[in-house]
């Protein structure tokens, strides 16, 4: 079998890829009660709310909801893992089930995915999800101390290296750092990625995703999305691009920036539009594909899905109006010196 | 120019830097974190494109030091802005720094030192961590000194970089610069070297840059800071040239090679090239002479602070000196307020007082308008600090001259002009009330009537302002007003004014040539003594014009047929091949320091009311010194736009197969763009052109463009806040330089590369400006096609929204304002040429051509009607 990464790249040359939607939502749907969220685990805090742990207590229900993704058409799914490091995993006092929960994750959806696969012929795909964490090395939490960080970039590093290492073991294709408030957390998390494949002698390329926090388009560690690129764009990521943030109609002036000097296949996944006022997410299947297509249409995107809302309706929505639109075409980007501060720096020739 | 004017050239902040700065060692070394932050911010806001964080210090824990500092300034976003330069000798304070930087950064430095092996692994912590690395020229011998182990040294490096697949972009040579003029003979060639190497390294290691650090060069001559910084200037003249992209520099601390002391440049270039044996023993010796010369020059430049304050006040308005006026005003202010004053006194006193000698000189042409706008900015600073002071003592305004109401009218949105006459108003004590550009008739007439308006002012720059300005008056007339209508800006005129507007309106009209003539109208139209024989003689005047323009009996219009019989006949053996690139070419963000370096700096002057030819006008007897301090601004202010990549140049041009029909072209995808004929009756020889006539019937090409310069307005609104009117007005007549330069550049990549009639053509920027070149770029709106409503069919065809983000209004005016778009003439007998007045015939048979009704063609042609 080719690898992953060649199978991938020839069909993003191909057509615009599907990713899988959001899970809080999906998980919501199924009313599940404390006693389904802890199961048997002899937990001290309360872990309704702790989804990564569903991987372990109620495989039935992540399982159910990746095999609802790849029917509604998706090429890639993610695993259920999004807190599942130390950092995250603190607020529910379950450090301790990290490589468990990641190693479990991987192999529901590799389950999945690869009955997909085998259903129909068509290669599918597992990225790993790791989340931004609750913590933040660019930010001081106390506004009288700016110099204050929670957390150092090697203890950051270390808890990613961690969540790395089960991802790959349980069977990853890919390792997806997404929802990235924190560039610097995101330099930790590549640098973290890249050792665990060189470790695991295995090649499982990165892939990275950017989110934005206030109508300026830059993340909370002030930084635009070329600035974000420049400082990843050493770690070659598969693909870079824009989860979560707002509706897919807002997120295409960042995409378009993005996609002019790029040369890695771009992904974006909005949320389903924004909140209402109950903090729901009511943005209608069709609608988001609506949206959605107006960048699509512009040649900005090689892999689209949905973040926070979104369902597998939503993807298969989604996969129904991207089937036959052209892909975004990796331009070549020229020769430079890219540096970055908050905002991009390019020397001249 | 100065050097570090360049774009290419990267300007690296050095007062954040222990070893480089004893301030900035100081307040390390006392904690003082939140002084040494400052440092960091005002270096930023001075320009540094990139800056440089040193901490080696014996006495300092420097990971400790770094990691502090590097975290602070993270949490500033004015500073973290720009890329880091973590400056260490020591890898793991580098490394510990690397740890805190978000973006990328630059890693200064490693060397082989140390030997291959640690070279190499600390080149791939780089990688890992994402970092631009400077390598010093350093082996495991030492410091390369001659030219030929600098070389030999780099070219090792590469090759083992390249060997780990290093990006070759993200290397920047320091190929070490020593110090000359020592003494020691082996010294000599060091600067020489250095520019030599540098050129040969940039052949043998494609895509790597260079850096310096300049202080070394000019040890010997400590001390004397003239002397120093000529070296230093006179170095980067030469080092630049030869592939230097950066160096760690104090921008303050460098000349402009052509305002160094002859003299001392000529002995700093025998220095540094090596021009002569005895170099060294004559800038010694000349270098005396230079010592001491700044202090006495900053002597001289401060004594006018131990003046009192209210002579200070009068030299900050003349001089149009802001650094200490907001100071001077509250002292001014405390002064009245002890003897029982009210704050008012100081707008009343000094302040006018100020700005009354300001308008003498102003008015003696002893001063110039750049000069006035700055003034103008530090009178506002003044007012704005003692706004509050006044509204809380709930006093009545200083007493205005009189009360005007200015604006762009609709469907223009041009407004230098407009900005310079309100400018010079508030100079001389009037009130302006400015409503911008786009302001409707409706609401220029309600201000009027709210706030009690002595004077109604109209600004346009586009034709169809000249009939919305009609409107106004219109609306005026019917409205039962009968204050003053002033009229000014680039296409208004006195007899379009007699004509056609002076007739709408029963109050007075007045054209208003420039901005030094708005004074002089608005005083006579609002004095009690002449007011009424200025009107009387205004009218008289206008009436001459109106009979003038009867009895003269324009010259003759040939009927539209015979026009057309008498067309141009363009050999079409001769006209242009096939575009070598066909189709639809975009660019997103067009080099602004090549822009820069094909200005028209002419137009630029004028916009000023500068009158004279660039370069010429430098010199002027009379307005040269104003014009060089402009020019001077104008250059700091394009350094930054360039450096801090304040204005995108977005463009895109186009061809299209077409033929000739009749007056019309017409595209193959089906676009027809019908053009106007001269119908002026001609002497003999000449021909009555159309556009048309430039297309051959039997098959040809067509071209179209447009440029926009995009991103001033956040900018425009820092200034306005500011009470900035000077920088306002100069970065909008800079970005108008950026889009004609743009349009000309476009133009020439376009006959020598896309379209590439002109493979060969070589010509210098005067060339160019003089345009002389074959084909031609006539812009829809101008007198060769004088419709301004073929706009929006070039717009179409080029899809100009997206491709270059240009939108027209409902006047046809271009947004952003500073912008260009025309269509492209090949054949080489393409000229230009004014249309000048047609005939009611041609204005139907182009109505139906265009298809659209003959009032709207009356409306969008009207200055080529009768």
């Amino acid at each position: 079998m080719n690898s992953a990464e060649a199978d991938f790249r020839a069909a993003a040359a191909d057509r615009i890829l599907v990713f899988d939607g959001g899970y809080g939502t999906s998980i919501q749907k199924y009313g599940l009660t404390e006693e389904d969220y802890r199961g048997d685990l002899q937990l001290a805090k309360d872990q309704k709310g702790n989804n990564d742990l569903l991987c372990l207590t109620r495989p039935d229900v992540i399982g159910a909801i990746h095999t609802a993704y790849l029917d509604a058409g998706a090429d890639m799914i993610e695993t259920n893992t999004f807190s599942s490091t130390r950092i995250a995993m603190a607020d529910y006092g379950c450090e301790h089930l990290v490589h468990e929960i990641n190693i479990a994750a991987a192999r529901l959806a590799r389950e999945a995915c690869d009955a997909a696969t085998a259903g129909d012929g068509r290669r599918r795909y597992v990225t790993g999800s790791i989340g931004p964490t609750n913590k933040t090395l660019s930010l001081s939490p106390d506004v009288n101390d700016p110099g204050f960080r929670e957390v150092t970039f090697d203890e950051m590093k270390a808890t990613y290296r961690e969540q790395c290492d089960a991802l790959i073991e349980g069977g990853v294709d890919f390792l997806l750092v997404e929802t990235c408030f924190d560039t610097l957390n995101a330099k930790a998390a590549g640098l973290a990625a890249r050792e665990a494949a060189a470790a695991s002698g295995r090649d499982v390329p990165l892939m990275m995703s950017f989110t934005i926090t206030d109508m300026s388009g830059r993340n909370l560690s002030g930084h635009t999305v070329t600035a974000f690129w420049y400082a990843l764009r050493h770690l070659k990521p598969l693909t870079i691009g824009i989860n979560c943030a707002f509706g897919a109609d807002k997120m295409r002036p960042y995409l378009s920036e993005l996609a002019k000097d790029c040369d890695a296949l771009i992904l974006a996944y909005p949320n389903a539009g924004l909140p209402n006022e109950l903090g729901q997410y009511d943005e209608l299947p069709e609608r988001t594909a609506d949206l959605i297509r107006e960048w699509v249409g512009e040649g900005l995107v090689n892999m689209v899905g949905g973040c926070c809302g979104t369902t597998p309706a939503h993807i298969a929505a989604i996969a129904k109006m991207v089937a036959g639109m052209p892909p975004r075409n990796v331009p070549p980007i020229s020769v430079r010196t890219r540096l970055a501060g908050l905002e991009p720096f390019t020397m001249a020739a | 120019m100065n050097a570090l004017s360049s774009s290419r050239f990267v300007n690296v902040g050095e007062r954040t830097n222990v070893t480089g700065s004893a301030r900035f060692k100081k307040l390390i070394m006392a904690g003082d974190y939140p002084a040494a932050v400052e440092v960091a911010r005002q270096q930023v806001e001075n320009g540094a494109q990139i800056i440089d964080v040193n901490m080696d210090e014996g006495l300092l824990d420097s990971e400790q030091a770094m990691t502090t500092f590097l975290k602070l300034i993270a949490a500033e976003p004015d500073i973290a802005r720009v890329p880091v330069m973590v400056d260490s000798s020591r890898w793991d304070v580098i490394e510990a720094g690397l740890k805190c930087v978000s973006g990328k950064p630059i890693v200064n430095s490693i060397s082989m030192k140390e030997g291959e092996a640690q070279f190499l692994d600390q080149a791939r912590k780089c990688m890992a961590y994402g970092a631009a690395v400077v390598v010093m020229a350093f082996d495991e011998t030492g410091q390369a000194d001659t030219k030929e182990r600098k070389v030999e040294i780099c070219k090792r490096a590469y090759d083992l970089l390249m060997g780990i697949g290093f990006p070759p972009e993200d290397i920047i040579f320091d190929p070490n610069v020593f110090a000359v003029a020592t003494g020691i003979e082996e010294h000599d060639r060091y600067a020489l070297d250095f520019i030599e190497a540098v050129k040969e390294i940039r052949e043998a290691c494609p895509h790597v840059h260079f850096s310096g650090g300049l202080s070394n060069l000019s040890f010997s001559f400590r001390g004397n800071e003239p002397v120093r910084r000529a070296m230093h200037s006179v170095f980067l003249y030469y080092a630049i040239p030869a592939g230097l992209d950066m160096a760690i520099v104090n921008a303050g601390q460098l000349d402009v090679y052509d305002t160094i002391d002859p003299v001392l440049r000529d002995a700093c270039e025998d220095v540094i090239l090596m021009r002569r044996p005895d170099a060294t023993e004559r800038l010694i010796d000349l270098a005396e002479s230079f010592k001491g010369q700044d202090k006495a020059a900053e002597k001289a430049a401060e004594e006018w602070r131990g003046w009192d304050v209210s002579r200070r006040l009068e030299h900050a308005l003349v001089k149009g000196i802001d650094l200490h006026v907001v100071d001077d005003t509250e002292e001014a202010r405390l002064a009245v307020a002890e003897r029982g004053g009210r704050p008012i006194e100081v707008i009343e006193g000094p302040l006018m007082d100020g700005m009354n000698t300001v308008g003498d000189l102003f008015g003696s042409g002893k001063m110039f308008l750049p000069q006035v706008v700055k003034s103008a900015r530090v009178m506002k600073k003044a007012v704005a600090h003692l706004i509050p002071y006044i509204e809380a003592e709930k006093e009545e305004g200083a007493k205005a001259k009189g009360k005007i109401v200015m604006a762009t009218v609709k469907g223009d949105v041009h407004d230098i002009g407009k900005n310079i006459v309100g400018v010079v108003l508030q100079c001389n004590g009037y009130e302006v009330i400015d409503l911008g550009v786009m302001v409707p008739w409706s609401a220029i007439l309600d201000t009027a009537r709210e706030q009690g308006a002595d004077i109604i002012g109209l600004s346009g720059l586009i034709t169809p302002s000249l009939d919305e300005m009609v409107t106004v008056a219109e609306e005026m007339k019917r409205a039962g007003m009968d204050i003053p209508l002033l009229i000014g800006g680039a296409t208004t005129s006195k007899v379009h004014t007699a004509l056609r507007i002076d007739p709408a309106y029963d109050g007075p009209v007045i054209h208003v040539l420039d901005a030094s003539r708005a004074v002089g109208v608005a005083s006579q139209l609002l004095s009690d003594t002449q007011r009424d024989r200025f009107v009387e003689n205004t009218a008289d005047d206008y009436q001459k014009v109106r009979e003038a323009r009867e009895g003269k009996g324009q010259s003759a219009l040939l009927p539209l047929e015979e026009a057309r019989e008498n067309g141009f006949a363009a050999d079409m053996a001769e006209k242009a091949p096939s575009p070598a690139q066909p189709g639809v070419h975009v660019f997103d963000d067009w080099d602004l320091t090549d822009l820069r370096q094909h200005f028209d700096w002419t137009p630029f002057f004028r916009a000023w009311e500068l009158a004279g030819t660039y370069p010429a006008i430098l010199e002027d007897a009379v307005v040269g010194e104003s014009a060089r301090s402009l020019y001077a601004d104008a250059q700091a202010m394009l350094d930054r736009i360039v450096e801090e990549k304040w204005l995108t140049a977005r463009g895109v041009a186009a061809f299209w197969p077409c033929r000739r029909e009749g007056d019309d072209v017409l595209l193959d995808n089906g676009t027809r763009l019908p053009f106007l004929r001269q119908q002026v009756k001609k002497s003999r020889d000449r021909a009555n052109f159309c556009l048309a006539d430039f297309i051959d019937p039997a098959g040809d090409w067509i071209g179209g463009f447009a440029v926009g310069i995009h991103g001033s307005e956040p900018h425009l609104e820092r200034f306005k806040a500011a009470h900035d009117d000077y920088s306002d007005i100069l970065l909008k007549a800079l970005a108008d330089r950026f889009a004609e330069a743009f349009a000309e550049r476009l133009h020439q990549h376009v006959r020598t590369q896309l379209w590439g009639y002109a493979p060969g053509e070589q010509l210098t920027n005067e060339a160019l400006i003089r345009e002389q070149y074959r084909g031609i770029r006539p812009a829809p709106g101008y007198p060769a096609c004088p419709d301004h409503s073929l706009k929006p069919i070039l717009f179409d065809l080029l899809d100009a929204g997206t491709n270059a983000g240009i939108t027209l209004t409902e006047s046809q005016a271009m947004l952003p304002t500073a912008a260009v778009s025309g269509f492209y003439f090949a054949h080489p007998d393409s000229q230009y040429f004014g249309v000048a007045r047609i005939g009611r015939d041609q204005l139907e048979d182009y109505a139906a051509r265009r298809g659209m009704d003959v009032t709207v063609a009356e409306r969008w042609l009207r200055p080529n009607l009768d």
